[in-house]
């Protein structure tokens, strides 16, 4: 197990097992997504409060919940890379940046206009909900700024991890702000038994991991491009690349 | 044409699906991009070095 681990953290070997792996996540992540989007627009039945303005929990909760595991993945591997000095953990860390930052955007848009027919407000600057995520939001553009602004990627690493560590404040935050304080938002739901019928329930899970499989996707796509960057000088992309089938 | 009203809320339940299209195309795209331009200017820099070896 560890033999493996310790080989998966190569990048040579990382950067020809991600391109494996992209489609084999990606494919049914769509498929998931092509059914959860169709049962969820037209199969689900409507809310009795809310009407098919609720339809918009198929795009919202999903992009919050990865809005959320990106920062945590961001964070871990940062913190990895800081402790264990593991060089594709770095790059990992700054792969996820991005990715988190447009679930993030997806998440408050949404958010913003599910609102506005429910609440009669697109925005509620007191509310803790909607202002962690809106924090959550800056972090990550802090993150990226932070790591463009200094050109040694080494430093940048270890003072991005940094940020990043301390920033999981934010995130329990995010998580529990619906338990802790009064909200507009609603509290937990979907993992509530109880909360929603099965008929509504089976697309959002279709949704949740069609989403969290697009987002593996995505992720190892970018880990690979920034994989090659930092390799860039190394013995290894020099001869895949001058390679006769190149490498890309 | 019902089911495209959403029962009155259609510009706010197709705003939120066409965004989610619209971030998820941008992403992928993005991605695409970055790792085309990362791999042509490392073989350009290769194929110069070798050229003048």
């Amino acid at each position: 197990m560890w033999k493996w681990f310790h080989q998966l953290a190569s990048p040579p070997h990382f950067y020809r097992i991600s391109a494996i792996l992209s489609p084999w996540l990606m494919v049914p992540g769509l498929i998931l997504i092509a059914y959860g989007v169709y049962a969820g627009l037209f199969l689900a039945p409507m809310d009795y409060q809310q009407g098919d303005a609720f339809r918009i929990i198929y795009v919202h909760v999903p992009s919050a919940y990865l809005s959320i595991m990106a920062y945590m993945i961001m964070a871990t591997a940062g913190g990895i890379g800081l402790i264990w000095r593991i060089k594709l953990s770095h790059a990992v860390a700054a792969a996820a940046a991005p990715l988190g930052a447009a679930f993030t955007f997806l998440a408050l848009c949404t958010g913003a206009i599910w609102g506005r027919p429910m609440w009669g407000t697109w925005w509620e600057w007191g509310d803790p909900r909607l202002t962690s995520e809106l924090i959550l939001l800056f972090l990550y553009f802090g993150y990226m700024a932070l790591r463009s602004a200094i050109d040694d990627t080494a430093k940048a690493d270890k003072a991005s991890a940094v940020l990043a560590l301390v920033g999981i404040v934010n995130v329990v935050i995010v998580h529990f702000s619906v338990e802790w304080w009064s909200s507009l938002h609603q509290g937990q739901t979907v993992f509530k038994k109880g909360t929603m019928d099965a008929d509504m329930r089976i697309p959002l899970f279709a949704m949740l991991l069609g989403f969290t499989l697009m987002f593996g996707s995505l992720l190892l796509r970018r880990i690979r491009t920034e994989v090659l960057y930092r390799e860039r000088r190394t013995r290894w992309v020099k001869e895949m690349i001058l390679s006769p089938q190149g490498g890309a | 044409m019902d089911g495209l009203a959403m029962g009155g809320y259609g510009a706010y339940v197709w705003s939120c699906f066409a965004l989610a299209f619209v971030i998820v195309v941008f992403s992928d795209w993005r991605a695409r991009l970055r790792h085309k331009r990362v791999y042509r200017d490392i073989e350009v820099r290769l194929k110069a070095l070798e050229d003048r070896e």
